[in-house]
């Protein structure tokens, strides 16, 4: 073991990773899955999300942009945090018009299944049933902002992925939405369908056409196994 | 000992939870041996007579007929139970949510590109349209949640037999589903 090894742990377990690691990481290289939504394994974190919100030293930080040290000691599968997950989540379901059945990601989402993940049965909180402008422009992707999180992953990816900032955020508060940097929606841009922004969104806003239910109930991605399962057995 | 007693109800919803709750096969016949069905559209019993111990209740309420059924199944059952996607978020009939009501009904009765001599319904036996669809738990209070759209029948049959033997219903990984 070299001196650069950095000690610290995860619910009591010790965990070792190296300088400049953030939480997030060094859990994964151990097989300590932490729920997230933003962060992408490809992309610099952000911390948007607040899912991946763990307890440091007892203070709520979020995980995936801060830096591991020796000796700090991480609380991350708690009641109390996965509490507040659930609760993270009901309020991104209800501030969207997320609506399973009739969703064409319904079975590869990655919101649905950190719901399913962390037992979240419904949302007890009123939709907020807001309409936000859907933009169809383009070929071969819609974009569907109902169901927007605001990630800000596409944004990421089209930047400094495909070197092309296609997205961007506009107004803030709860009137943010994503926009496209083009005057008639997302056709008008360069955005092609191989881009890697296609295919970072968590949910289904960002959406490839004509793709939509054809993988068969009890195939798809997280059917049968939760999301983070890959994380915790590659560690074993 | 009697048997403890189920009442199932359908408010707006497509009817496919109680298809579901049908689709536990021959489970069914366990399931008369455990219990005695008392107002269901199964058996066509039109009235509560006494408290049920268990109510499942399938679809979200969008009138006033609803809001009236939805309380009588609150103060007839002792466990109230919301089954699937409608009764939990309002589910495909709260699309509607998003457009104004006389918008909904001027492009149904009116406006639509089928509709000849249109007329908005008003017959006054017909319930009263309310303003949104509200799930289940924003008119009565709801004891447990079974989502899906619908829940599958080995969702249904673990939350009902968890019921029936006195344990909180908790749905293994792969039964939990909105979809």
């Amino acid at each position: 073991m070299s001196d650069n090894t950095i000690t610290f742990t995860i619910d009591g377990k010790e965990v070792q990773g190296v300088p400049g690691q953030k939480i997030m990481e060094a859990a994964d290289a151990a097989g300590v899955y932490i729920p997230r939504l933003c962060h992408h394994k490809d992309l610099p974190p952000r911390g948007h999300c607040r899912l991946c919100v763990v307890k440091v030293d007892g203070r709520p930080k979020s995980s995936c942009t801060i830096p591991i040290e020796d000796g700090m000691q991480v609380e991350n599968d708690t009641e109390e945090l996965n509490e507040h997950r659930r609760m993270v989540l009901e309020m991104m379901f209800v501030e969207g018009n997320h609506f399973c059945p009739s969703c064409e990601s319904s079975g590869n989402c990655e919101l649905q299944a950190e719901g399913y993940r962390l037992g979240m049965i419904t949302p007890t909180l009123p939709y907020i049933e807001s309409h936000r402008e859907m933009d169809a422009t383009h070929p071969d992707i819609f974009v569907n902002r109902d169901l927007c999180i605001l990630c800000g992953r596409c944004v990421r990816a089209s930047a400094i992925q495909d070197g092309k900032t296609v997205f961007a955020f506009e107004g803030r508060g709860i009137h943010k939405v994503i926009t496209v940097n083009a005057e008639h929606g997302l056709g008008e841009t360069l955005m092609d369908v191989a881009d890697a922004a296609a295919s970072v969104c968590p949910t289904g806003c960002l959406h490839t056409k004509r793709l939509g239910y054809t993988i068969p109930v009890g195939q798809r991605k997280y059917d049968h196994r939760p999301i983070g399962s890959d994380i915790e057995q590659a560690a074993h | 000992m009697s048997k403890p007693t189920i009442a199932t109800g359908h408010f707006t919803g497509c009817f496919g939870c109680h298809m579901s709750l049908l689709d536990i096969d021959e489970r069914i016949l366990q399931l008369t041996e455990l219990v005695e069905f008392d107002k269901s559209p199964i058996n066509d019993k039109k009235r509560f007579d006494r408290m049920v111990d268990i109510g499942l209740i399938e679809g979200g309420c969008s009138n006033d007929e609803n809001v009236e059924f939805l309380q009588m199944f609150r103060d007839n059952c002792k466990t109230l139970v919301a089954v699937g996607a409608c009764a939990l978020t309002g589910g495909v009939p709260a699309m509607r949510n998003t457009v104004p009501l006389r918008e909904c009904l001027e492009e149904a009765f009116l406006s639509g590109p089928s509709v000849v001599d249109g007329i908005i319904p008003n017959d006054p036996d017909l319930p009263v349209l309310l303003d949104r669809v509200y799930p289940a738990h924003e008119v009565v209070k709801i004891d447990y949640f079974l989502p899906g759209c619908p829940p599958s029948a080995d969702a249904i049959w673990a939350a009902v037999v968890a019921l029936l033997e006195g344990r909180e219903p908790t749905l293994d990984y792969e039964l939990l589903k909105y979809d």
